[in-house]
């Protein structure tokens, strides 16, 4: 299929003070149904939204971070998260929540989603892609 | 809009998505399937129940895709197709089981 | 004259809490809230500049907090954790209130 492009979404936001990461997800699903090659990039304040642990009760919002490890079954198998950006704010890969896809070349195993690359490899992911869309 | 449930109303949007997913239960299930031309059995409720657990777990309403692929792990390729969910759903099962269901339209169904 | 800074982008992002610290007197108190709330994870670089505010007490709001999947083994010391009541606690306590929006 040579018609297949590289999608790349770049998430720069925090999840609960704008709409962006939500709205980000939501293309992500939508694009999902088009059957292109899709990874996430997560970089800045973005990498915020993979920081494990919500409870949204007392903030009244819906707590959509259950729907990013749902990803996997949308076929999204790349997920880069930058190093610089998780070190900066004191996180660590331990601190993210766990994101899977099933490998269907290597008999449906279960394997890890989440890169962990620096901002230098972040640079030739963005320049290897063929459409970026920004949130 | 609403549907009526042992004289009890619940509203709807104009596609006949109930508003608010608390106040789903299996007697509305019967209400909407009714006004889908649905007959309720074993195997619908499989699906509905499914889709009641997916979003559970997830916070939406997986796409057709999605559900097809995931009913194929858990119950079989006899049930994990398109061919078998469109007839117990003709409308679409993503949407049509959703309704019945009480979830929100699937993101990305138009 | 005790002020209460409100911040609530992230530290990260904008620059209201640099220049908020830049701002806040002793007697002070500064409440994190939305966004703002990120400043106190422990490691994180904006912490540095949270710590090194002298004589100002610093809260954040529970709520933003849990909903950030930021536990207290997350967070540095010295930070007072308050629910809304305590928002408005803290309005009362002080005689008018900034926002660094």
């Amino acid at each position: 299929m040579s018609d297949v492009k590289k999608f790349l979404y770049v998430n720069r936001k925090a999840p609960h003070g704008t709409i962006y990461a939500w709205e980000s997800l939501e293309v992500v699903l939508i694009g999902a149904a088009f059957e292109q090659d899709v990874a996430l990039a997560f970089v800045d304040d973005g990498v915020f939204q993979l920081v494990k642990g919500w409870d949204t009760g007392e903030l009244g919002v819906k707590n959509f971070q259950p729907s990013f490890t749902a990803l996997g079954d949308y076929d999204v198998q790349k997920v880069y998260v930058e190093r610089e950006a998780l070190e900066e704010r004191g996180l660590t890969e331990g601190d993210l929540i766990e994101m899977t896809y099933e490998d269907e070349d290597d008999d449906w195993a279960e394997k890890s989603s989440i890169r962990i690359v620096s901002r230098e490899e972040m640079a030739a992911i963005m320049a290897d892609s063929d459409v970026i869309l920004s949130f | 809009m609403a549907y009526e449930v042992n004289g009890k109303t619940v509203e709807h949007d104009e596609e006949g998505y109930i508003t608010n997913l608390s106040e789903w239960s299996k007697e509305l299930a019967e209400v909407i399937a009714k006004a889908e031309n649905i007959d309720m059995t074993e195997e619908h409720w499989e699906v509905v129940n499914f889709l009641r657990e997916y979003y559970d777990e997830y916070q939406i309403a997986p796409a057709i895709r999605v559900l097809v692929k995931a009913m194929k792990k858990k119950f079989g390729p006899e049930k994990g197709n398109n061919k078998y969910l469109y007839e117990l759903f003709p409308y679409g099962p993503a949407k049509q089981a959703c309704k019945i269901a009480g979830l929100p339209k699937p993101t990305g169904c138009v | 004259m005790a002020l209460l800074h409100t911040v609530n982008k992230s530290p990260y992002q904008c620059t209201s809490l640099q220049s908020c610290l830049q701002h806040v007197r002793a007697g002070d108190t500064l409440l994190l809230i939305e966004d703002g709330v990120y400043a106190v994870l422990k490691g994180g670089k904006a912490a540095e500049a949270l710590s090194a505010a002298n004589g100002v007490k610093v809260a954040a709001l529970s709520a933003d907090l849990k909903a950030r999947g930021i536990g207290a083994e997350k967070m540095i010391d010295g930070i007072e954790v308050v629910d809304y009541g305590g928002f408005v606690d803290l309005v009362e306590q002080t005689d008018k209130t900034q926002a660094w929006l």
